[in-house]
């Protein structure tokens, strides 16, 4: 499912990643952890196609992406992925059901509007929004409202991968936990792969395999 | 989709956005404005005077003969004498001839000497004959007709008496009070400077200078006119006659072609066109260039959005499209407004403009040139938003 070898990336001159073999299999739920500004998120960029690596190969789905032109990374992207950043997650102009429309629109998933929509209310019903909400922009939403909304947004369009940069690290406890049982459900529901990076290893019971990112770096001293 | 972004997304930056169309709208609108006055203004004198292909006069500068006998604007520095006006009639290769002698006024209009001939040969607009709203031509010798933009000034009727001055001033010190005019005839509104004058006969014109109790002949005719608008029997002789003219020996006189000499006017008057067209232009690249800074500056607080749409998928193409028409639907609403306030002022202000400045305005501004003017006002908002767009798609990029 996702694949990387000799992976190296540096920002000027300075090495973020350097993976000699990493693997994750369908279904299977990683956490990789790790302080900040050790490369977290530029590996989840990289596994989504937004930053090349230097040297190696990123293979996706047995694709391997990183050879591709932008364009065919960002309909790979679209179609194929789904993703939940940290916070700011969602256009602040946009409605609650827009921003979830949006994603379904730009993975040109295929379907009758009508459908598609009823869809996404019906996968935001699942996260406990509903009603006047969808039609809400999405700035006056409270966070752990936005990030659930960014949990129904990556899964609209039914990717095979979802990745999670940090998608708890704003929220408290409680919408923490809500948070991560909701995501679970659709990721089971959907059938998706998820990879999500955190330095909170409180998360670590949801998942089924927890790593450290500097175990993945050290795998090449191995 | 796509549009239901772009409209969401400027109705979020709603202050800055409308404040930008207000700029757009008033440039677009002082540039829409320069370009259809120009061509109205253009199009006005060249239907002023129609069918006339001559204009005899003493001997002086061109355009000059042109603004005083036609747009009564400035005044002859010298005249040319009956006589040779009473032989240009005679000629054989003359249709007819309109005398005009000026140097009256009543209250600030011009008092114009002529005869018959004038409200039977004179045309304006395409060839357009002139026609009385009430009333007839003078008979008598103290007998006025009067403009349209006159008769509505000053609420004159016919039977109304008027007195006319000396001179062409506002005020003048000497009014012919002893012979005072009566009002015979009210001209149709024509848009041209025959509204604002009084048309008397030349004998009219002559008694009234005469002192009081002196006897009048009918028959009393000037010494000399100012000027005579020819019509010819063919106009293949127009240059043959002129030329006649110009060499004649009673006196040193001039012909001018009133075409002709209207494009050396134009010619001469395109350096003021052309500035008055920049600074317009100018003004309006100066509102575009003001939204473009706008856009530029507010990047960094899209750069989080433009990232988001990155990460879903969306293609370079999409954020640069979606810069673009939130520019294009900024600039065209503007664009819009500034049409409906043309449309709307110039439906309400017609008949001020006519009244104040005799200027007949349409308020039908769509022509050729008008649209290829919109046009460039789109191309120009379009190609404003090029580094704003460009901007937005290099901030896209760098998500990490």
């Amino acid at each position: 499912m996702i694949t990387l070898s000799q992976l190296q990336l540096a920002y000027q001159q300075r090495p973020v990643l350097n993976i000699s073999h990493w693997r994750v299999e369908p279904g299977e739920r990683v956490l990789v952890h790790g302080p900040s500004g050790s490369g977290k998120s530029t590996l989840l960029h990289v596994l989504a196609g937004l930053l090349l690596p230097q040297q190696g190969r990123v293979e996706i789905l047995g694709q391997t992406i990183n050879h591709w032109s932008g364009r065919k990374r960002d309909a790979f992207r679209a179609r194929h992925l789904g993703f939940i950043a940290q916070q700011l997650n969602l256009i602040p102009y946009l409605t609650v059901l827009d921003n979830v429309l949006l994603a379904a629109h730009l993975s040109q998933r295929q379907g009758l509007r009508h459908t598609i929509k009823a869809q996404a209310e019906s996968l935001l019903a699942e996260v406990n929004l509903g009603g006047d909400v969808l039609q809400q922009p999405a700035h006056t939403l409270s966070l752990g409202q936005q990030q659930r909304v960014a949990i129904v947004r990556a899964m609209i369009h039914q990717p095979q991968i979802i990745l999670a940069d940090e998608p708890t690290s704003a929220l408290d406890d409680a919408n923490r936990d809500q948070f991560m049982q909701q995501l679970q459900r659709l990721c089971e529901q959907q059938n998706a792969t998820l990879v999500m990076v955190s330095h909170d290893l409180s998360l670590m019971p949801a998942f089924s395999r927890v790593q450290a990112l500097h175990e993945l770096q050290a795998q090449e001293n191995n | 989709m796509f549009w239901r972004v772009v409209v969401a997304s400027l109705a979020y930056r709603r202050g800055a956005v409308l404040l930008s169309i207000v700029a757009i709208s008033i440039s677009a609108l002082t540039l829409l404005s320069v370009e259809h006055i120009r061509q109205q203004a253009r199009q006005a004198f060249s239907q002023t005077v129609s069918g006339v292909d001559l204009i005899v006069g003493a001997r002086g500068g061109d355009i000059n003969l042109l603004l005083y006998s036609v747009f009564h604007l400035g005044s002859a520095s010298r005249n040319m004498s009956y006589q040779s006006f009473d032989a240009l009639q005679q000629s054989a290769d003359v249709a007819w001839a309109i005398p005009l002698a000026m140097g009256d006024s009543h209250r600030g209009h011009r008092v114009v000497g002529t005869n018959a001939n004038f409200f039977e040969h004179f045309r304006y607009g395409q060839k357009t004959p002139l026609q009385f709203q009430q009333g007839q031509a003078f008979k008598q010798t103290f007998e006025v007709v009067i403009g349209a933009q006159v008769a509505r000034k000053f609420n004159y009727q016919v039977g109304d008496s008027l007195v006319i001055s000396h001179g062409l001033g506002q005020h003048s010190f000497q009014q012919h009070e002893q012979h005072p005019f009566t009002v015979s005839g009210i001209l149709a509104p024509t848009g041209t400077p025959v509204d604002k004058a009084l048309y008397v006969s030349l004998a009219g014109l002559e008694a009234a200078h005469r002192p009081a109790g002196m006897a009048l002949d009918a028959a009393i005719i000037p010494d000399s006119i100012t000027a005579t608008l020819i019509g010819l029997t063919s106009r293949l002789k127009t240059f043959q006659v002129q030329r006649r003219i110009n060499e004649y020996r009673g006196e040193p006189l001039m012909a001018i072609l009133p075409g002709v000499t209207l494009t050396q006017l134009w010619d001469s008057l395109n350096v003021m066109e052309a500035t008055l067209r920049t600074i317009a232009g100018l003004i309006f690249a100066a509102a575009l260039i003001g939204l473009s800074a706008t856009l530029l500056a507010s990047m960094r607080e899209r750069r989080q959005e433009l990232i988001i749409m990155r990460t879903l998928g969306a293609r370079p193409s999409f954020i640069i499209l979606l810069i673009q028409a939130e520019v294009m639907l900024i600039a065209t609403t503007a664009i819009g407004i500034a049409i409906l306030l043309l449309w709307t002022l110039l439906s309400a202000g017609q008949s001020v403009i006519m009244q104040w400045l005799g200027l007949a305005i349409s308020s039908d501004f769509f022509t050729a040139n008008v649209g290829l003017t919109l046009l460039g006002l789109v191309a120009a908002s379009a190609m404003v938003a090029l580094y704003p767009s460009y901007r937005a798609y290099r901030m896209s990029l760098v998500v990490s």
